[in-house]
């Protein structure tokens, strides 16, 4: 599904490096998790997997399905199916939140030559998948993300996930800001999700979400690098011992 | 400094041209002549002008208007399903056989050349009135040329609450039409009107509107602005409102070379509410210029000024907004707030916001900004799929929604925002 290779990535303002030579193999159907460090560039490759300015491949690849999407807009990544549920979703005033998702939707659609959702299919859909979220009438109304709590956020990336079925889904610290309901919602709406032709990447600090998302596998990533890859136990060891540990150990 | 009173004085008289005065009922006469006095002592604006600092005058004052293309729209006209007393006015000049017939429930209709023939007491006791209310603390002489000179223009008075909104068309057909209108309008005690306005008018443009709004009246104003590019409008509306009245305008302006719109409003009865708002969208060479005055000069009443221009391509735009509230206007609620969206380094936004507080309980905010689209709310749409142009026009749109937002009927706000969408699609990258 996605394949990441030797890839080295620098801030494009100044000359700081900040992925070194990550590598990544995901299938179809499996949970990734990458764990690590503050400023160990976890959320630089999440950007960088959607296409955000600012950073620069200096080397390496990133296929999805085979296909490259360096070259690609992030709108055109999006159109192939990948999805970042945002760490700090914006706000977005005076945009409605079901206008933003149909317009979201259906460019998505014309892009890959399929025919636009009807309004009432639209609504049918998003109604369904918002009710699984718990997500009021009144918040699929508001401007996106205007006046939300960090929960409602989160839950409205998620919702967007639902409704837009990606196959590759990058989750950039989904759970942070979340008290433990709003964070075993969001979790079920992952999971729910779950199928034989759709990969996640789920990127985090800690190994709690990782109790409610169970991935198949766990990278370490520090200063830039993938240290360690190993099965859910990692996380665990992640937890007990911290990261410092593993550090010492892969030195 | 005297050689340039006398360039203005001189630009006045060359404007008037010898031009004698329309004929008419004794009262108009007078009401022209001290029009004509005050232009007299004014001349007329020159670039140095503190109220002019950010627009040249040039060809809103030079003798003979610019030439100006017609623009030839392929969309349906607009407030096309919208049922309306059409009005029509070509090159300035009243059509009455493209127009209804001037007559609606509730409302007296007239033009202004059959009302300045007789006496009709309440227009006798408005026209060039609120004008002239208007001149103090700041001339607006091109105002006081209209007063003196224009010979077209619709004159309503609304006894009660008119049953669907009257529509002034103005058809530009003429490269080098000059025209003038000037309205009288007057809603009574509890009365309520809608007044529509759309259309380039002429290739120059100078309108007069006074509006009087007594208790408990309200008064809704949506105007478009003509897309002819080449045209030069100098528009001013002078709104003077009672107790318990609302006046709510809204300005959609969209092209145009010039275009300077000044509004004069006075709160004069306590709980009187006026909002006033703009949408601009400005692509190359494009200056516009939203100048407002609001006075309170009455307790308890509530103003707003929401203006928001999108320049692109070194399109200008301009604000001067004040909020006057006089030592006896206590409670007074003001708010104002101009913005810019440039698309581009080329584009400018020239704002001058003012309060000027007698009055010691008052609440009144005032605010100013001028930026880019936003990178990260671009990033998180385009993120979702929503290709680049598309996403800029959705956070353009956003972005003007505060403006619009005053429209008080959804199915203008809806024939508005379709032009806007429209015009925004054919500007894709």
């Amino acid at each position: 599904m996605l394949e990441i290779k030797n890839l080295h990535v620098k801030l494009e303002e100044e000359d700081k490096q900040i992925l070194k030579g990550v590598d990544l193999a995901l299938e179809p159907g499996k949970v990734h998790a990458i764990m690590g460090p503050n400023g160990s560039g976890k959320s630089t490759l999440s950007y960088v997997l959607a296409g955000r300015d600012g950073y620069e491949v200096t080397e390496g690849s990133i296929t999805l399905g085979g296909e490259d999407i360096l070259e690609m807009e992030p709108e055109e990544r999006a159109a192939a199916g990948l999805f970042l549920a945002f760490q700090y979703p914006v706000e977005i005033p005076g945009v409605g939140n079901m206008t933003f998702l149909r317009t979201a939707l259906n460019a998505q659609r014309k892009a890959r030559g399929e025919a636009e959702m009807s309004s009432a299919d639209f609504l049918k859909l998003i109604r369904e998948k918002a009710k699984e979220l718990e997500i009021d009438a009144d918040m699929l109304k508001r401007p996106v993300n205007v006046g939300f709590s960090g929960g409602e956020k989160k839950r409205n990336e998620i919702l967007q996930m639902a409704v837009l079925e990606p196959r590759m889904c990058v989750l950039d610290e989904t759970d942070s800001g979340l008290d433990v309901d709003a964070m075993k919602l969001v979790a079920n709406g992952v999971n729910a999700l779950r199928d034989a032709g759709r990969s996640f990447l789920v990127i985090t600090h800690y190994q709690r979400l990782l109790n409610h998302i169970e991935p198949d596998v766990v990278h370490i990533m520090s200063e830039g690098r993938i240290i360690k890859t190993g099965g859910p136990e990692l996380a665990l060891e992640v937890e007990e011992h911290g990261y410092a540990d593993l550090k010492a150990e892969v030195a | 400094m005297a050689a340039l009173v006398q360039a203005k004085l001189d630009a006045a008289m060359a404007r008037l041209d010898g031009r004698p005065l329309p004929a008419g009922a004794k009262w108009a006469r007078d009401a022209r002549e001290g029009a004509l006095s005050r232009l007299r002592a004014q001349g007329l604006p020159g670039r140095r002008d503190e109220y002019w600092k950010f627009t040249n005058p040039q060809t809103l004052v030079q003798p003979e208007a610019p030439q100006a293309a017609v623009f030839v729209n392929e969309e349906p006209p607009l407030f096309d399903g919208i049922d309306r007393l059409k009005v029509v006015f070509r090159d300035g000049v009243l059509d009455r056989v493209a127009s209804d017939a001037l007559a609606l429930e509730h409302l007296e209709i007239t033009t202004l050349a059959e009302a300045t023939a007789t006496d009709i007491h309440w227009a006798r006791d408005l026209y060039g009135v609120l004008e002239e209310r208007g001149q103090t603390p700041v001339d607006r002489p091109l105002a006081a040329l209209n007063t003196a000179l224009a010979e077209d223009g619709i004159v309503i008075r609304a006894s009660g609450a008119a049953p669907k909104p009257v529509s002034l068309i103005y058809l530009h057909e003429s490269e080098s039409s000059d025209a003038m209108l000037h309205h009288v309008i007057r809603v009574e005690k509890g009365a309520v009107l809608t007044i529509l306005e759309n259309g380039p008018a002429a290739a120059r443009f100078t309108k007069v509107m006074e509006v009087d709004v007594a208790d408990g009246g309200r008064f809704h104003h949506v105007r478009a602005q003509g897309r002819d590019h080449e045209r030069r409008a100098a528009t001013h509306l002078f709104a003077r409102l009672g107790a318990e009245s609302v006046f709510k305008s809204f300005t959609l302006t969209v092209n145009g070379m010039m275009t300077r719109n000044e509004q004069v409003v006075e709160l004069t009865g306590d709980r009187a509410t006026a909002h006033i708002a703009g949408a601009a969208v400005g692509d190359g060479e494009f200056h516009q210029d939203d100048t407002v005055f609001v006075t309170h000069d009455a307790q308890d009443c509530e103003s707003r000024q929401v203006f928001k221009k999108v320049l692109r391509n070194g399109a200008a735009g301009v604000f001067q907004g004040k909020i006057l509230v006089k030592p006896d206007a206590q409670r007074t609620d003001g708010y104002q707030i101009s913005q810019a969206l440039l698309l581009d380094d080329d584009s400018q936004f020239y704002a001058k916001p003012e309060l000027e507080i007698y009055a010691d309980d008052v609440q009144c905010s005032h605010g100013s900004t001028c930026g880019a689209i936003d990178e990260e709310l671009l990033f998180y749409l385009r993120a979702r799929g929503v290709p680049r142009s598309e996403a800029q026009d959705m956070l353009v749109l956003a972005f003007l929604a505060e403006a619009f937002d005053e429209i008080e009927d959804d199915r203008l706000t809806v024939a508005l925002s379709e032009r806007l969408t429209g015009w925004l699609a054919r500007r894709r990258d």
